[in-house]
């Protein structure tokens, strides 16, 4: 009986955020002052991060609450301060565009029709390599976050990957906008 | 920003905690939420605070670009070296088992210990970069 009221309140929250998404995605979409843009995409950030914790994916939630509702708002608030706040009118009309997305979202959700049902056990992925990363992460790598062995020992190339796709996109943006250049050129002024 | 007396207070105030927080997830990340990614963002918005509060000349005294840069570098050195060493030690890449031949976990839990170490080191020394870079150029736009 608690365990079935405990789904139902998941469902409801479920449907709950998925609902605020969709309506802060169309905001994000209508409005035309990009302060507000900015916001509203923090915003879904943040709705994202709770979905995830009621996924019972607190890593990923983590992540999408400091990334994505905090350092991404704050440097699209600098790229606002740089740039114009207000989005310039379309050239042209966007029914083609709507058509294509409209057409590519209906043969997305046809294809979610063939999916195995959503969290059972014994979906494919559960049988594949979790079982053996469950089992084995703590007596293998002694390390009780299996998320965090996986991502750092068993998928360590990966992330290794990751971390130099963080520096790259570091250098490339030092390239383009370069901070130091700027600051050594007032201390010279400043002298 | 220079005159708001409650922001700067509550900013000095509340940047240990951040600090201190990023700390705890770091390290803690073998048992809870969290690693060396979500630390080092958690340190760049610490320091994305620091310059907001108390400007960019303050912050790029406390941590300066040339600095930054290096340890953004630093961060990719510890995780690509620790595979190396791990190479050098008789084993594949990133394979940590040979850090401790007799205890394999031990090896693990070191291995992953200094990754994670890498990650936190380089993604914290990127963001505040990244900030630095947009507030640096929006300075030097307003001057002309």
């Amino acid at each position: 009986m608690v365990e079935q009221g405990g789904r139902v309140i998941e469902a409801v929250v479920d449907i709950v955020i998925l609902s605020f998404l969709v309506i802060v995605a169309v905001a994000v979409i209508r409005l035309k002052d990009l302060f507000g843009v900015v916001m509203l995409s923090g915003i879904y950030s943040l709705l994202s991060a709770a979905l995830f914790v009621e996924l019972d994916a607190v890593d990923v939630a983590f992540t999408e609450a400091a990334v994505g509702a905090g350092i991404a708002t704050v440097l699209m608030l600098a790229t606002l301060a740089l740039t114009e706040r207000h989005e310039k009118k379309p050239a042209h009309r966007p029914w083609l565009p709507l058509i294509v997305v409209a057409i590519t979202g209906g043969f997305l959700i046809y294809g979610t029709i063939d999916l195995p049902p959503f969290g059972a056990a014994d979906n494919p992925i559960h049988q594949h390599v979790a079982p053996t990363y469950l089992a084995d992460s703590v007596p293998k790598t002694g390390v009780p976050n299996v998320v965090t062995s996986v991502l750092a020992s068993y998928r360590g190339y990966d992330t290794l990957g990751e971390t130099t796709v963080i520096f790259t996109a570091g250098m490339g943006v030092l390239t383009l906008l370069g901070a130091a250049r700027v600051l050594r050129r007032r201390r010279r002024e400043d002298d | 920003m220079q005159h708001h007396l409650i922001l700067r207070v509550l900013a000095k105030f509340i940047i240990p905690f951040i600090v201190l927080y990023a700390l705890y997830v770091q390290f803690h990340g073998d048992f809870g939420p969290g690693g060396g990614f979500q630390a080092g963002v958690i340190v760049g918005a610490g320091m994305i605070l620091y310059t907001l509060i108390f400007g960019l000349e303050n912050a790029a005294r406390i941590a300066p670009p040339g600095f930054l840069r290096v340890m953004a570098a630093i961060g990719i050195l510890i995780y690509a070296g620790t595979g190396l060493a791990a190479l050098l030690l008789g084993g594949n890449y990133l394979d940590y088992n040979q850090f401790n031949p007799h205890h394999p976990a031990h090896g693990q839990e070191l291995g992953i210990f200094l990754v994670e170490l890498g990650v936190g080191v380089g993604v914290s020394a990127t963001m505040t970069l990244i900030f630095f870079a947009f507030s640096g150029r929006g300075r030097e736009e307003h001057k002309r």
